[in-house]
């Protein structure tokens, strides 16, 4: 009845990522698989999930590193059916060089477009195979509508929304769900020293919002929930209105 | 004759994708079986199992349904020889003109006797007659190996036979079985009512010796009440009646059964309408328009036995979220337990307005089949945030007291938890695996308790 009994969260350490699977985690222990990059950070995840009575594995997981998504992927579906994998990893970057230098604007496009969908293949394929199963991608209110201060990012994360969407109607006949999440701004490592802007909120109240979603099975949400109203409005604006706002 | 489609059990929760095939013959299953691939195989009845021990995520589901010819009954000796895929129903309607009763049937009817061999099903005559499994002389059965065996109680594949019954699908295919019928003289049944004002008076009706002067016996009971009220029922109890105990109208066509099916109930129920409120207000209505106590009313099956057959999707009223049922049993001398877990479910957020106890009798051989010497109970909750960790609760209280769940209903426990209430779960492990070496037979439920390897 919705209740996962194996998690994947790409990004092992996405803080959003982490209390989905701590959310998950408390109602039942489960088996978890994180996957990320090598470091002390990813070690102090592995420990902080066992402690919910977690069996968690790690598998090395470089978003950058495209041609190894395939083999990622592999080796986290090797321990067992995945009931609910996570797509959580993602850079904010500096806005100002995203784009006006090259590199930082590849590289941002690479992790948060490009990877996001190499994985998103590979999911594809494996949760058909294994005829059920739950992909949640998270988005961002920033790509529903680009803004001057950080539209390089938002172009990313719109992207990646308008992938997970389509996958969400070319896996629903195998039995496989898609939930694409658009929180708004989020408090969190990634945000850190930026201004928050209204409806912040929480990795936690993220997380609600997504175990709620992925038990209803429904395929896009927004977190905080009266966001979607929010941006629906936004959305609709005249540019020279949208121009003025504040952020 | 196969096509993808998306599965669920009768509780219509976590449903799974899976390639459906409908054989027609014997023949026909082995060739499936044999073809199956990586995520395997597992046969499916009438879907009324209600978590998914009937789907298969990825793999191969036979829908037995395809493979039910008439059934062939000798009106000498009440032996039928049925299909898989036959259901209770049709064999009730085949077996009763000529005198025959099916020995055991659960709360409905619609459900196929392959089915009701893998769950070793029970009905309220438990504590008189057993689960289905002790009524089987016979039975034939698609290996993993593509060979159809013929196994008996105590022939030389005995063992199989009773790994067979109660392991939900998971050594083979049921096509064919000999089944046992019971004489009867009527349709009808002859009912004592008696309405209790708590739980402890409906143990002690239960346990003062009169249960064994009725062949059929269960108890609804009232979790919506609390103090004083807690857990006040109605026990009914019966026996089929015989031709002196019919009225003469009764008399001149006492096989004639009579079963119809008043409504099927549309897919337009929202979530939410089950709810505690209306919940208690069903349980406060079905308390009191049943008599206080009342002797010797003959009743027809639907009336004293499946009232749910009336209707057809009744769990649809659930809306899409579904429901759970979750029952369980602990041994004679955990009536503690049993006041326990009431008070718990009323004292919870979860509300349940159908709930059913009763007493059973001995259990058979077979390693997982359900029914045990003690108290089984059945409740239905809605579907709501909370109730899998109310539930996880309510496991850890009936397996402390040497309880154990029933795998025709389970939809949410663990596999640890299953394994606490099956202490011979390795031996019918070993026999199965011996039998079905590769895996060919597993199913979502097989997987989420590791039934399989």
């Amino acid at each position: 009845m919705g209740n996962p009994q194996s998690v994947l969260l790409l990004g092992g350490t996405s803080e959003i990522g982490l209390a989905v699977v701590e959310a998950f985690a408390n109602d039942r222990p489960m088996r978890v698989v994180l996957a990320g990059r090598p470091s002390a950070r990813l070690d102090e995840a592995k420990v902080r999930v066992e402690k919910l009575g977690c069996a968690v594995e790690t598998v090395d997981f470089d978003a950058r590193a495209l041609d190894t998504h395939a083999d990622v992927i592999r080796k986290a579906f090797a321990g067992g059916d995945v009931d609910v994998a996570i797509v959580a990893f993602g850079l904010l970057g500096d806005a100002e060089k995203a784009w006006t230098e090259v590199d930082a604007a590849v590289e941002l496009a690479t992790v948060n477009y490009t990877a996001a969908v190499a994985v998103g293949v590979g999911l594809g394929e494996r949760m058909r195979e294994q005829g059920h199963g739950a992909i949640v991608a998270m988005s961002s209110v920033a790509g529903e509508r680009p803004r001057r201060s950080n539209f390089v990012y938002g172009s990313t994360k719109a992207g990646l929304d308008a992938f997970y969407t389509g996958l969400t109607e070319a896996l629903r006949p195998d039995g496989v769900g898609v939930t694409v999440v658009r929180p708004g701004f989020v408090h969190s490592r990634m945000t850190e020293g930026h201004t928050p802007a209204p409806f912040s909120t929480t990795p936690e109240a993220v997380a609600a919002v997504v175990v709620d979603a992925v038990r209803n099975r429904q395929e896009q949400v927004w977190a905080p929930k009266p966001l979607r109203a929010v941006m629906s409005v936004l959305r609709h604006l005249p540019r020279p209105v949208f121009r003025r706002l504040p952020g | 004759m196969a096509h993808t489609g998306s599965l669920s059990g009768w509780g219509r929760t976590a449903p799974s994708t899976a390639r459906i095939v409908t054989p027609r013959t014997a023949a026909e299953v082995a060739a499936v079986v044999t073809a199956a691939g990586p995520r395997g195989i597992i046969a499916r009845g009438l879907g009324r199992s209600y978590g998914d021990p009937a789907q298969n995520a990825g793999g191969t589901v036979l829908d037995m349904t395809g493979l039910a010819a008439p059934p062939a009954i000798d009106a000498d000796t009440g032996v039928a020889v049925v299909d898989g895929g036959v259901s209770l129903d049709t064999l009730m309607r085949a077996a009763l003109p000529l005198g025959w009763w099916v020995p055991v049937l659960p709360g409905t009817r619609q459900v196929t006797v392959g089915g009701a061999f893998g769950a070793d099903v029970h009905g309220k005559n438990h504590h008189t007659k057993g689960s289905f499994g002790n009524h089987v002389l016979a039975m034939d059965v698609v290996t993993a190996d593509g060979s159809i065996r013929t196994l008996t109680p105590d022939g030389p594949e005995a063992e199989l036979f009773w790994t067979t019954v109660g392991g939900m699908g998971l050594t083979g295919v049921i096509v064919r079985a000999t089944v046992q019928l019971q004489r009867t003289e009527s349709a009808y049944f002859v009912v004592d009512t008696d309405r209790t004002r708590d739980l402890d008076e409906l143990l002690e009706l239960l346990t003062d010796g009169s249960d064994d002067t009725y062949d059929y016996s269960a108890a609804w009971f009232d979790t919506t009440t609390t103090g004083a009220k807690l857990g006040r029922a109605v026990l009914t109890r019966g026996s089929l009646a015989t031709l002196d105990q019919l009225s003469p109208t009764q008399r001149r066509d006492p096989l004639k059964f009579d079963a119809p099916q008043l409504l099927t109930f549309p897919d337009v129920f929202p979530n939410g309408l089950a709810n505690p409120a209306t919940l208690r207000a069903f349980s406060e209505l079905w308390y009191h328009t049943k008599p206080r106590r009342d002797r010797g009313a003959i009743q027809n099956i639907t009336a004293f036995y499946q009232v749910l057959d009336l209707f057809g999707d009744w769990n649809r009223v659930y809306g899409s979220r579904g429901f759970l049922q979750y029952q369980f049993l602990v041994p004679f001398g955990e009536e503690a337990t049993l006041r326990r877990i009431a008070e718990r479910i009323a004292a919870s957020r979860h509300s349940s307005g159908l709930n059913v106890l009763k007493r059973f009798g001995a259990g058979n051989q077979a390693p997982l089949s359900f029914p045990q010497p003690g108290w089984t109970v059945t409740v239905d909750f809605p579907i709501a945030s909370g109730l899998h960790r109310f539930c996880d609760e309510l496991d850890e209280l009936v397996l402390y007291a040497g309880g154990r769940l029933y795998l025709a209903k389970e939809s949410r426990t663990t596999g640890a938890n299953f394994r606490r209430g099956y202490p011979r779960f390795d031996e019918w492990r070993k026999v199965r695996d011996a039998t079905d070496p590769e895996g060919v037979f597993v199913s979502d439920m097989a997987r989420r308790l590791g039934l399989t390897s």
